[in-house]
């Protein structure tokens, strides 16, 4: 029996997982990963990574589509959704099988069953591997990192059933190309489907409940977003809720209200993005102190559970869900464990966000909105794609790059984009916001000519009543 | 090709430096390892060597300049059989810009730099607010948003310290400030007032101010010579401020007899073939090297999120030396035998006078001894030297009076004084080290086991 004695052990592999790992290792832990399912978690295997798969090939074809505006040729495109499908999984698998070498490398020691905690004390955390219902081992961990993620949410009535509702799985491997669509959901899971299905040809209707379609980003950037989508053809809902689901032989009719008024839409196909719940079943947390409140562990800023020496990050304890929160949130756990000097808990301001519809999204930190609630007294700066040159050239003259800065300080309290390639462009004001630049520097930054990226620098201008260009 | 002589960086910590003088003049040729000028780092003074052969084909940095940037060129070598008035003219127009960023000899002597001009873009109320200086000359490094928002605030950068990578100032360290009221600059409107001597006390305990060296006071004392501050000094000065003013010291004396230590010490340095010469001091350190590894607790450093408890004694010893101190170290001193660390210190301290120091030899250390006791001093108390948890003041040996069984006696008697950090060590703590160091020294046969 191989050595089941670790310093940390780690409970899922997803991003914030095998980061947690490899960086663990990399500090001279001996670490093991328990993985029930694949490496590399939801993100590499059922979320980021082959939504994007997907929603470039999505792209390519509207590409295709619009061939004559660039000069060029393309009569009657057409897609084969098994073989788009088929990419999107090889990307997911190749990725998959280097995370594989990755913790190779590292002398992560990887067991392939569910992992659960099963008592012991501090210093010395019991954790339980079985697999298909058997054990498989027991391993002790000085420290045990909780990483189990988090799945889609199922509201009463609006199950998925994997045939006619859908969640983002069965979304991920269509077997069917819907003629007709209804997405519940509008937050990034949800518009990224309806992006994709509606660029492939389905006529797609998006339910929000909130009052406008990605209610976490600026009201602006929603409204932009919102006619832009209804340019395509999209249909949008917002402030409606779907009642009730009328699954019939191989369509659903959906029962919509809004504001008061009821209406039917059969479609093919539903897909339920209606947000996601952290995976707190079966992990152990019976009789430990760790406390969850709405499906998400609790923990201190240092990713502490109330239960010593257990700690909890990624999906598991909470919004924002993305991959790149988590990893930092495991490198941090690692290296405060370790005692490194200098690490600083995760600034949740600081966290960018993307969603790759069409357009693009992106943004970090405060909206306008907040940014006023919370008592700044903002300057907010604004720049269009149609005074962009570089965005002219590509096609692409529809985008906002909008700044929010403090008055006051000049700090950045938030930067938020749509249009072509902001999800590659956002990084540019996270390492502003990082180094805790002010306006000035910004101002006094080179930004290459001709580039996309010299809308972040007309904007932070324009806050200033400085913008050239406009 | 012209070669571009760089300012060097003689320590890991350097960042700028003096260039006392060049020992060598335009047109002057120089080969590999010849002392070119001399540097004067936050530590000491050093010379620099050629790594390159040829003529100096022009100085770009006078001698005796300020606050010279490392990496900036001081001055143009011409490679053999180059023209050294192309090489120098060559050189001279890439680096114009360079030039600036050393401070003039003699601007630097008299004022304090000038505000900078407003770069173009800057909001015009910061321009006209004067520049965020502490007066100090080093370079304090801080985000854009920590320097906007502790001007805006009044708060002092050089007050503060900062929690972000490499000790830089960041938001969250201004919003500590906010919070805990510490860093406040001292207004402006107070500088008028100091020029009464009267209302210069009333303000005096606001900061750890420091009179100017043109404040009318001074025209109303005797005559004086103005001898401007070395490296050294300010190194001294910044350092031993904070760590007066930010660390609670707390001190715990003892006397300790030490004619069972002077008869060992006889023996030890009478025995036939001896090539070495113990001190009292050496077997000082000795025995508080010994003494703290038995007493861990005490070898430690307080930071900013844990107690750093250090697995070896590296023992730094206070060598006065021309113009200030220096503390050379030496290393895993508790595994180290008596005549070993008795020939090191005596080496250390011989380098230390001579200036000859390495940077290696004299930064870190865990722990300092300073021994005054070769004055005659009976007893004193140190400056702890951050980020070190503690300080030995050791006084003179001497016959003194002592009462044992309950008559009067004699003993040579050493009066120990430990200043310690109180963030990270206790009272009692503090008292196990001083109870060790005192059993050790009292009974040295001891320090052999």
């Amino acid at each position: 029996m191989a050595d089941t004695n670790f310093d940390v052990v780690i409970v899922g592999g997803g991003p914030g997982g095998y980061v947690a790992a490899i960086r663990a290792a990399q500090l001279g832990m001996k670490t093991a990963v328990v993985e029930a399912a694949h490496l590399g978690g939801i993100c590499l295997n059922w979320g980021c990574i082959p939504t994007k798969a997907l929603l470039r090939s999505a792209e390519i074809y509207h590409y295709m589509q619009k061939a004559k505006d660039y000069g060029l040729s393309c009569d009657n495109p057409s897609f084969d959704l098994d073989a788009v499908v088929k990419r999107s999984r090889g990307v997911s698998k190749q990725l998959n099988q280097g995370v594989g070498h990755l913790l190779k490398k590292n002398k992560v020691t990887v067991i392939n069953g569910w992992g659960k905690l099963a008592g012991g004390s501090k210093g010395a955390r019991k954790v339980a591997v079985t697999k298909d219902g058997k054990p498989v081992t027991e391993l002790t961990g000085k420290h045990v990192i909780l990483a189990t993620g988090a799945r889609a949410r199922e509201l009463p009535g609006l199950e998925a059933d994997h045939k006619l509702v859908w969640t983002y799985r069965d979304a991920l491997v269509p077997n069917t190309m819907p003629k007709k669509l209804l997405v519940i959901g509008s937050g990034a899971i949800g518009i990224e489907f309806a992006s994709f299905f509606n660029t492939l040809g389905a006529e797609t209707t998006v339910v929000e409940v909130m009052e406008r379609v990605l209610p976490v980003e600026d009201a602006e950037i929603s409204a932009f977003a919102k006619k832009a989508f209804e340019k395509q053809g999209m249909k949008i809902l917002a402030g409606a809720s779907v009642k009730e689901l009328k699954r019939g032989k191989d369509t659903v009719t959906c029962v919509v209200e809004q504001k008061g008024k009821t209406q039917e839409i059969t479609v093919d196909r539903v897909i339920s993005a209606v947000g996601i719940v952290g995976n707190v079943e079966d992990i152990g947390l019976e009789g430990t102190k760790i406390k969850v409140d709405r499906t998400h562990v609790q923990t201190n800023e240092w990713s502490e559970t109330d239960e010593p020496g257990v700690y909890a990050i990624g999906d598991l304890t909470g919004p924002p869900w993305l991959a790149h929160k988590a990893e930092h949130e495991g490198v941090i756990c690692i290296e405060k464990i370790a005692g490194l000097k200098g690490v600083h808990p995760l600034a949740v301001e600081r966290i960018p966000g993307c969603t790759y519809c069409h357009p693009q999204v992106a943004s970090i930190g405060l909206t306008e909105e907040k940014a006023k609630a919370a008592g700044h007294d903002v300057k907010v700066g604004r720049f269009s794609f149609i005074g962009n040159g570089k965005a002219i050239a590509l096609g692409e003259p529809e985008g906002l790059v909008k700044t929010v800065f403090d008055a006051k300080t000049g700090e950045l309290l938030g930067a938020h984009m749509i249009g072509a390639e902001v999800t590659e462009l956002i990084q540019g004001y996270s390492i502003a916001k990082a180094l805790e630049t002010t306006e000035e520097d910004l101002m006094h930054t080179v930004f290459p000519h001709p580039t996309l990226s010299e809308m972040m620098h007309e904007s932070v201008l324009d806050a200033f009543g400085k913008v050239i260009h406009m | 090709m012209a070669i571009k002589i760089l300012m060097p960086a003689l320590s890991p910590t350097m960042t700028e430096g003096t260039l006392s003088k060049w020992l060598l003049k335009e047109g002057d040729s120089v080969t590999s390892g010849d002392v070119m000028a001399e540097i004067e780092t936050d530590k000491a003074t050093m010379e620099f060597e050629a790594v390159d052969e040829g003529i100096i084909a022009k100085i770009l940095i006078e001698g005796g300049t300020e606050g010279v940037a490392v990496n900036t060129p001081i001055a143009i070598l011409a490679e053999e059989g180059e023209d050294v008035a192309k090489a120098a003219a060559s050189a001279g127009e890439s680096d114009a810009s360079a030039a600036p960023a050393a401070k003039e000899p003699e601007a630097a002597k008299s004022e304090p730099a000038a505000p900078k001009p407003a770069a173009p873009g800057q909001p015009s109320a910061a321009a006209e607010k004067p520049a965020q200086s502490s007066g100090s000359g080093d370079r304090i490094f801080a985000s854009p948003l920590a320097r906007r928002m502790a001007e805006n605030e009044g708060l002092d950068l050089a007050k503060l310290s900062g929690s972000g990578p490499h000790g830089r100032i960041v938001k969250r360290d201004i919003e500590e400030a906010l919070s805990s009221g510490t860093g406040k600059a001292s207004a402006p409107s107070e500088a008028p007032k100091a020029a009464a001597p009267a209302a210069a006390k009333a303000s005096a305990p606001a900061a750890a101010s420091v009179p100017s060296v043109d404040d009318p006071i001074f025209k109303m004392l005797p005559e004086s010579e103005s001898i401007p501050h070395t490296g050294m000094r300010k190194t001294i000065a910044k350092r031993l401020t904070e760590s007066a003013r930010d660390i609670p010291h707390f001190t715990l004396q003892v006397d300790v007899e030490i004619d069972k230590l002077l008869a060992m010490r006889k023996q030890l340095n009478e025995r036939d073939g001896a090539d070495y010469k113990i001190s009292v001091n050496d077997f000082v350190i000795k025995a508080t090297a010994l003494a703290l590894t038995r007493v861990p607790d005490c070898n430690v450093a307080y930071t900013d999120s844990a107690i750093l408890k250090f697995k070896k004694v590296d023992m730094a010893m206070a060598v006065a030396i021309d113009g200030g101190l220096i503390t050379p170290i030496i290393k895993d001193c508790a595994s180290k035998g008596l005549a070993t660390i008795s020939k090191e210190a005596k080496t250390l301290a011989g380098k230390a006078r001579d200036g000859k120091l390495t940077p290696e030899e004299y930064q870190g250390g865990t722990f300092t001894i300073s021994n005054l006791g070769m004055f005659g001093v009976k007893s004193f108390t140190s400056i702890i030297n951050p980020p070190q948890g503690g300080i030995l003041s050791v006084g003179a040996g001497e016959q003194r009076a002592v009462v044992k069984d309950g008559a009067l006696g004699m003993a040579t008697v050493m009066s120990l004084s430990l200043a310690v950090d109180h963030r990270c060590i206790d009272g009692a703590t503090g008292a196990a080290l001083v109870k060790e160091l005192k059993a050790l020294i009292e009974d040295p046969i001891a320090l052999m086991l």
